[in-house]
């Protein structure tokens, strides 16, 4: 048995908090490049432009990205091998909680739904988590603004619907989502598990590396095929039109029920932020 | 092109959707949670904490100002309001990102109200433009708080113009 404390999760999951906020992912911001370098028009060309010079600001300045510095979902996968004598939730809420105050980040948690009264940490955060061999714990977080998240959908199809049924039910949520997401965005895909599996799946595939590809050979080719369609949409950066929609679209799968087709999309704009560590 | 705030009726005349502007004036903002709270006073026949008559409405929740510097201050989705605006034919414009819908159109079309779309997720570059900042009403709110802003330059695109276009695809 590996000893982990409180302060090693706290401290990792404040650091990630941090610098997520602060910095966009290179390789977003590679892709926001290539795609001003496609775009034609003047307005979309301005919109990629502003959106890459924000990020420099905010990386010099310290100034958050995007205002919305949003609710923190937090991934765990911990291995059997290692021991805490605290409860680990209490941990990550813990680092997300002084991260917030200390940075002055905006608190964006309410504790009831209909209540609506703010909890002043940004806490709690939404944490998964599931249990791996070894003796390590990875923990990947994301704040994660609404603006996107309110876009999602959940369909169930019959399972008789085939890819086509899959791709029309991707396409018509990107369609309704439009502009309201800030595109260009990451189109995050979950098929098959039940009800909330599927909208898990499609969470985890928001936080997949940008650069990677489906291990499913199914789920790769419909990856390819829908970036080029959803790309062919002329919705653009921030609606305005144009070729950059989706910098990336991530499907995850999973086994699923007989009679089951459960299709979900989760969205996350282009200050897609999250990072992994493992302690 | 720069424009004055509130964006006089013989300057709406020419500007149409599509056209990148540089605001300069006073803005109020006020999100989800406030619009709700100043309907309620409307309805009420109450008093407000501000005169609407001819504003600015910034759609928006800053993270916090850190030492006199003003925070991260983007632009939030603006159809969420889109149910408050019958209420508010006696502004002048708002800012916010992404489409709204037909009744937002119309507004612009038959009351001179312009939508106008800041570019969303550039909060860090948006807070530069910003050169001063008070609350002035919710201050219970936090960040959904009504706050007064003084802004130079501020870029946003017109989205809605009078004419009955829209920038978006």
């Amino acid at each position: 048995m590996r000893n982990i404390s409180y302060k090693q999760i706290s401290d990792a999951v404040y650091e990630m908090a941090v610098s997520s906020i602060y910095d966009l992912d290179d390789k977003m911001i590679r892709s926001l490049k290539s795609g001003l370098i496609n775009e034609e028009d003047f307005l979309s060309k301005t919109v990629l432009k502003e959106i890459i010079e924000n990020s420099d600001i905010a990386r010099t300045n310290r100034i958050p990205i995007c205002q919305d510095t949003g609710i923190v979902v937090c991934f765990l996968e911990v291995g059997n091998e290692v021991h805490f004598d605290f409860l680990i939730d209490d941990a990550i809420n813990d680092g997300i909680k002084r991260a917030y105050i200390d940075e002055r980040f905006r608190m964006s948690v309410v504790r009831h739904p209909l209540d609506r009264v703010n909890t002043r940490t940004n806490t709690p955060c939404i944490i998964h988590t599931r249990f791996v061999l070894g003796d390590r714990v990875k923990i990947t977080i994301c704040p994660k603004g609404a603006g996107s998240e309110n876009l999602s959908s959940f369909k169930m199809l019959v399972p008789t619907s085939g890819i086509d049924g899959v791709k029309n039910t991707i396409i018509d949520a990107v369609k309704n989502a439009g502009g309201r997401v800030c595109p260009p965005m990451i189109v995050g895909v979950g098929i098959g598990g039940n009800f909330e599996e599927s909208a898990i799946l499609s969470k985890m595939a928001l936080i997949r590396d940008l650069d990677d590809r489906a291990d499913d050979e199914i789920a790769r080719k419909l990856e390819v095929e829908l970036l080029e369609e959803i790309n062919k949409l002329n919705i653009g950066p921030m609606g305005v039109g144009g070729k950059t929609t989706a910098i990336a679209v991530k499907v995850n799968v999973g086994p699923c029920h007989i009679a089951s087709l459960p299709v979900s999309v989760n969205f996350q704009c282009h200050a897609s932020r999250h990072k992994e560590m493992i302690i | 092109m720069k424009v004055s705030l509130p964006i006089a009726n013989e300057v709406k005349k020419d500007l149409k959707a599509g056209d990148y502007i540089y605001l300069t004036g006073t803005m109020y903002t006020a999100r989800d949670a406030a619009h709700k709270r100043l309907i309620e006073l409307i309805l009420n026949n109450e008093k407000l904490p501000l005169d609407l008559n001819n504003v600015c409405i910034y759609y928006t929740g800053p993270t916090p100002t850190v030492n006199g510097r003003i925070g991260s201050i983007g632009p939030t989705t603006a159809y969420r309001m889109d149910g408050f605006m019958k209420h508010l034919k006696m502004i002048n414009c708002t800012i916010g990102k992404g489409p709204r819908s037909e009744e937002i159109i119309d507004l612009a079309k038959n009351n001179q109200i312009l939508y106008l779309m800041a570019i969303g997720g550039i909060g860090a570059k948006l807070s530069l433009c910003v050169k001063s900042m008070d609350v002035i009403a919710f201050e219970d709110l936090g960040a959904e708080a009504i706050f007064k802003l003084e802004v130079v330059d501020f870029p946003v695109i017109v989205a809605y113009d009078i004419y009955g276009n829209s920038v978006f695809k």
